[in-house]
């Protein structure tokens, strides 16, 4: 039996971890609400550059010419995973599920026989793979510091990935990151960046009617890699949306086992304080009695 | 019949509202939108985009490069950097402009991307110098 000592200072330490815990909690609540604002209000973006390339992309099938990072360079030997995570933990599996969705990939890929090599953006992410991928992983970035990921971030990361794709490193590249889907769950999700996701192949023939100018093929030299960086920007806005989302979760269910906790520990100390009154009651008898 | 306009920026919507004419600055040449305009997809330059409303000039954007589709009804610009020509600052435009010129004359002509992207960032210094005095420019 613990004494009453270390039983109060169990409680008293288990209340202040409560505090901050529940503390935490309104913080990503906070967050939560600003990130969700945010990736609403980079959504027309995406939304109106998606409708044009789609229409451009149409016009380009079946052209042996297209770019290559629309239709991919006919190999798919080597894959780059770009793995989005948060840059913080205490997020409940948040980070790890990405990182076990990586490995899973990482795994079934190799079983075909492909290269598979990993780009990390996020602290945790790199954290997470580096020691057992440490060959694999050719970059990493994080925003450790930053309130939130601004859309040259991305451009910079795209860049960097379009100079690799041209530079022969690897072929194929998917993203990886966690899609918010709602405050209860954020679903892993992969989503291929080269070559670009092709639009259904009878979706959008009929409706280009575009004038194009300076000309299809130049256009889509800008609006690809552009295209890239939106979609990474787009990632990296749910990846943070869910992170708060899955923090918020996270520090509500630990603020309630905090709780019950305390409930238990207090229990067990007015035990022991009865108890004690009780045994000095019956010293105090059995002396009286005996005299 | 007025025009619906949408100027975006990856970050948010900046501008959504009826005008009666647009005039964006396309990689080949100024671009005027009446109502009724033929579906366009262009890239754009650095430059102004001009808003009429009612036969007047109304607003002025700056706009560092990007993309414009145009349909019928509607003109969406899609830009890097928007920012209100009243608000443009002439030193900041002064040092990019430095800037984007070192860094022009530094790389290789060969590299065609880096080539490329490097006078994109030119033309769109110059063209933000030249926004913020446009009566200027055009004299000149």
């Amino acid at each position: 039996m613990p004494s009453l000592k270390t039983l109060r200072n169990r409680i008293n330490s288990v209340k202040s971890t409560q505090k901050i815990t529940s503390a935490m909690k309104m913080v990503a609540a906070a967050k939560l609400r600003r990130a969700q604002a945010q990736a609403e209000a980079a959504r027309p973006y995406a939304c109106r550059m998606g409708e044009m390339l789609a229409a451009l992309a149409a016009s380009e099938d079946g052209n042996p010419n297209a770019s290559p990072l629309l239709v991919g360079n006919g190999k798919s030997q080597t894959h780059l995973l770009v793995a989005v995570t948060a840059d913080r933990g205490l997020a409940g599996a948040f980070n790890a599920n990405i990182a076990k969705a990586i490995r899973a990939k990482t795994k079934s890929l190799e079983a075909e026989g492909k290269t598979v090599k990993v780009f990390t953006l996020g602290r945790k992410g790199n954290d997470a793979l580096r020691r057992e991928m440490k060959d694999q992983i050719i970059g990493t970035k994080n925003f450790v510091g930053k309130k939130t990921a601004a859309f040259t971030d991305a451009e910079a990361v795209a860049q960097e990935i379009v100079r690799g794709f041209k530079a022969g490193e690897y072929d194929v590249v998917t993203l990886v990151f966690n899609h918010f889907h709602n405050v209860m769950s954020q679903k892993v999700t992969e989503q291929p960046l080269i070559p670009a996701a092709q639009p259904s192949a009878n979706d959008n023939k009929m409706e280009h009617n575009y004038e194009v100018e300076p000309d299809d093929g130049s256009l889509l030299e800008r609006l690809l890699p552009r295209n890239l960086a939106v979609q990474i920007y787009a990632a990296l806005l749910d990846n943070s949306a869910g992170f708060y989302a899955a923090q918020m979760t996270a520090m509500d269910s630990a603020t309630r086992n905090a709780g019950e906790m305390i409930k238990k520990l207090t229990l067990n100390y007015n035990r022991a304080r009865q108890a004690n009154i009780t045994k000095e009651l019956i010293e105090i008898i059995s002396g009286a009695e005996a005299v | 019949m007025p025009i619906a306009l949408e100027i975006i920026s990856p970050e948010k919507l900046l501008l959504a509202r009826d005008v009666d004419m647009v005039v964006v600055p396309g990689t080949e040449g100024d671009i005027g939108v009446l109502p009724g305009h033929s579906k366009l997809v262009t890239s754009l330059r650095g430059g102004l985009v001009d808003i009429y409303e009612k036969g007047a000039l109304t607003d002025r954007f700056f706009v560092s490069g990007g993309f414009a589709e145009i349909t019928e009804s509607r003109v969406a610009v899609l830009a890097d950097e928007i920012v209100r020509q009243a608000d443009l600052d002439p030193a900041k435009a002064a040092a990019a402009l430095e800037a984007a010129k070192a860094a022009y004359d530094a790389v290789d002509p060969a590299n065609g991307d880096a080539y490329r992207e490097a006078s994109d960032k030119l033309i769109a210094a110059q063209g933000m110098v030249d926004a913020i005095a446009p009566g200027k420019a055009e004299a000149a």
